[in-house]
């Protein structure tokens, strides 16, 4: 019994320092030297060079100049140290009400849009969803661009050229960053400011 | 449903069948064998670990097996109890993390320790670089590998020949076991894995958080920390536990369809594997093949259900100007859609890996039903890394004593007579686990302290007790999560679940061992029931079914399938 006991703690000492200390170390070691700016936050600069967000990372935005993200349910809304969804369940008198306050909004500033693609109106599983789909991404360009007095047809040319495909041709689901489409938003068109 | 959501299903399915063979072969070289693998440097290697550790290499009875992993456990939760409740004083903690409170400690370490990898707590809110590494992700490993070392354990027990003369009958070694399913399975595959996810976007730094100003003008604060390599053996170990709250459907855990990708076919690899193995230690690949197709078949009816499911309109959205083509997205990735999402949730909750890269609660009544079930059916469907074989190899004899019982002749077992001692342990680890989850599911119902913790209302607030008392007696960890389970009262009976479902589990599975490796083998008669065809897949899926389906249906009726027709009703609470 006391040799098992002294050979768990031995194990444990053991495989402590190789599987938690060391493996992490060598695999952040790894990674700083092949993959740095994967493995630091992905992180995307302005013009200016400033750091105004992570390409992984969705932001709130308000603007009617800029495109909308999905609602966030990650503290008040983008808040990337408190993760998560509504949880809210399909027969949730909370999600149903939520959603109807939403979907009024949104149709009022789209005045002849057809339904609201879903996902702009679901909050994401993370709460930080970079993405919105593509259908969502249409359905806002007519109000983006005239916030931004220009040409719908010149908005609806740069978000083509912003979709992203599946991953290989295969895997998961054709998208739209909204940060890095705002920023090329505010590239081409100037910024809303 | 679309084609190509379909097609991805297949693909996946595809590469996993592709893979089981040769993971099985390399799995069997690992474990089957007295000699280490790789080798010289493989030799090496083990004399070298063993000595370090002080283990001599000799075969263990089922009690001498079953003390020593019991009493590695105990301080594996020991230390990581500790671990936390000492953060502050711990390097590596950039964000000053303050210590965790003890029943949450408690509960993290009872989970973690048991593969189950239940998260009470906020990853990044609550634990420091140092605690992250040290001691959840070392549990990854070490759970892991105890779940391997039950399995194989148990394989040895049912196919090995009974001991000459007096000799005890012997089981393996659990350090041998343990410390091969480490080095020469999980750690050497995971440091090649955790560089592929870092290659697509996950974080691997140990720097701290990122302050920035966002294009409106908003302060973002972005947790960091070495997520790569934790995300690597949380899904290669099946153990789920996220860096994040949000788990992988964090972008920064799971950034894009490639890393979906490998995460779901990481889950799934060694499980399936491992049933490759087993058919060759038991001298018939058709064997390990039949089981498979029995977990393949209620896998692929899970998918179906839970895609078709989610692949509709949500009821809380109905009569609103939402269109109604794009499923149901509540707590859904827009890079996953429905489809890895769906498939994701069968995958993760078949096996008991409990990672979640979209929100179960926020699923449709019968889309969460799927990962529901596939808890209760005793997390045999792939199942964890080893203990998903266990639980199969039980329902195995069960099935095969059944088929005994049907033409009225002792039944056997790979030539190994099945006896009455056999099937009372049988009985006994088929019957704690509901016990265990309809028990506490009932108390929490009933009490204040219980029901205050609910996010939902109605039918779906019932779901989110049984879900969570399934979901940590099944080891998976995934969660309805809506539950606010951050509490004394969860805390402490979530934390006695987990270890009621892992180790009053394991030790009967033990017991069989034991008793199944004192028996002398026969030769198979005109009346032995093949275990190696249509038949058997057929019987074996059916007693799966029935066994988790009669236990647990009737709680099931009053939670996912009365919400399922009253959310029809277009009713709301």
């Amino acid at each position: 019994m006391l040799r098992t006991l002294l050979t768990s703690l031995r194990v444990t000492g053991l495989t402590v320092l190789l599987t938690g200390l060391l493996y992490p170390s060598a695999v952040t070691a790894l990674a700083q030297v092949l993959f740095a700016d994967k493995a630091n936050g992905s992180l995307v600069k302005d013009d200016r060079g400033r750091v105004v967000g992570s390409a992984l990372i969705g932001q709130a935005f308000t603007h009617a100049g800029y495109f909308w993200s999905r609602p966030s349910a990650a503290g008040a809304g983008y808040d990337a140290l408190a993760s998560g969804g509504s949880n809210l369940g399909p027969t949730s008198k909370r999600l149903r009400e939520r959603v109807t306050a939403d979907a009024a909004r949104i149709s009022a500033q789209h005045a002849g849009a057809t339904h609201i693609p879903v996902d702009l109106v679901s909050a994401s599983g993370s709460g930080l969803d970079p993405h919105i789909s593509v259908a969502a991404a249409r359905y806002q360009l007519v109000r983006v661009a005239a916030a931004r007095s220009v040409e719908p047809a010149r908005v609806s040319t740069l978000v083509d050229s912003m979709v992203e495909g599946r991953d290989l041709g295969l895997l998961g689901e054709p998208r739209v960053n909204v940060l890095r489409l705002n920023l090329a938003l505010d590239t081409q068109f100037g910024a809303v400011h | 449903m679309s084609t190509q959501g379909w097609l991805q299903i297949l693909v996946y399915c595809a590469v996993l069948l592709a893979l089981t063979p040769p993971v099985g072969r390399y799995l069997h070289r690992v474990f089957a064998s007295p000699e280490a693998p790789l080798g010289r440097l493989g030799a090496v290697t083990e004399r070298a670990l063993l000595r370090a550790c002080g283990v001599s290499p000799a075969e263990q009875t089922w009690r001498q097996y079953a003390g020593a992993l019991l009493t590695f456990s105990a301080v594996s939760v020991l230390y990581t109890y500790l671990l936390q409740r000492v953060q502050v004083q711990l390097p590596l903690n950039p964000a000053g993390l303050g210590n965790v409170e003890p029943s949450s400690a408690f509960n993290t370490a009872a989970s973690f320790v048991t593969n189950t990898n239940w998260q009470g707590y906020s990853g990044e809110s609550t634990m420091g670089y140092l605690v992250q590494m040290a001691a959840l992700g070392w549990n990854n490993f070490t759970s892991a590998a105890v779940g391997l070392a039950v399995a194989v354990a148990l394989a040895r027990g049912l196919t090995r020949p009974a001991p000459a003369g007096d000799a005890p009958a012997t089981l393996g070694n659990f350090w041998v076991d343990l410390l091969r399913g480490i080095f020469f399975v999980l750690l050497p595959a995971c440091v090649v894995y955790a560089l592929a996810l870092v290659s697509q976007g996950v974080l691997q730094n140990l720097d701290a958080y990122v302050e920035l100003t966002t294009l409106e003008g908003a302060q973002q604060v972005l947790a960091m920390g070495p997520v790569a390599s934790q995300e690597a053996i949380k899904m290669l170990g099946t153990n789920g536990g996220g860096f994040f709250n949000a788990n992988s459907a964090h972008p920064f855990e799971n950034p894009n369809g490639v890393t979906n990708f490998l995460q779901m076919l990481s889950i799934f690899v060694m499980p399936a594997g491992l049933t490759y193995a087993y058919g060759l230690m038991a001298g018939n690949t058709r064997h390990g093949w039949a089981i498979l197709a029995s977990m393949g078949l209620l896998f692929l009816l899970g998918v179906g259900v839970s895609y078709a499911a989610e692949a509709q309109a949500s009821p809380a959205f109905a009569g609103l100007a939402v269109a109604e083509d794009g499923g149901n997205m509540e707590g859904k990735e827009v890079r996953f859609g429905i489809a890895n999402s769906a498939l994701f949730a069968t995958v993760t909750t078949d096996a008991s890996c409990g990672a979640v890269n979209s929100m179960h609660d926020s699923f449709s009544a019968l889309g969460g039903l799927v990962p529901m079930v596939n808890i209760q059916l005793g997390e045999v469907i792939f199942g964890g890394v080893g203990a998903g074989l266990m639980g199969m190899l039980i329902m195995v004899l069960l099935s095969v004593f059944l088929a005994g019982l049907m033409v009225g002749r002792t039944p056997e077992y790979l030539g190994k007579k099945i006896e009455p001692r056999d099937i009372k342990l049988v009985t006994l680890y088929i019957l704690i686990f509901p016990l265990v989850i309809l028990a506490f599911t009932g108390w929490a119902a009933v009490a204040e302290y219980g029901v205050s913790s609910l996010n939902n209302a109605g039918p779906h607030g019932l779901s989110e007790l049984l879900y969570a008392y399934s979901s940590a007696a099944g080891n998976n960890g995934s969660a309805f999560a809506g539950l606010s389970a951050n509490t004394l009262f969860y805390n402490v009976t979530l934390g006695v679940a987990v270890l009621a479902g892992r180790f009053w589990l394991i030790i009967p599975a033990l017991a069989v061992a034991g008793t199944m490796a004192r028996k002398k083998t026969v030769p198979p008669s005109p009346g032995t029931f093949p275990t190696d065809g249509a038949l058997f897949t057929v019987l074996l899926t059916g007693v799966v079914v029935i066994v988790g389906a009669l236990t647990f249906f009737p709680a099931l009726a009053l939670g996912p399938l009365v919400e399922h027709f009253l959310g029809a009703a277009g009713k709301v609470f």
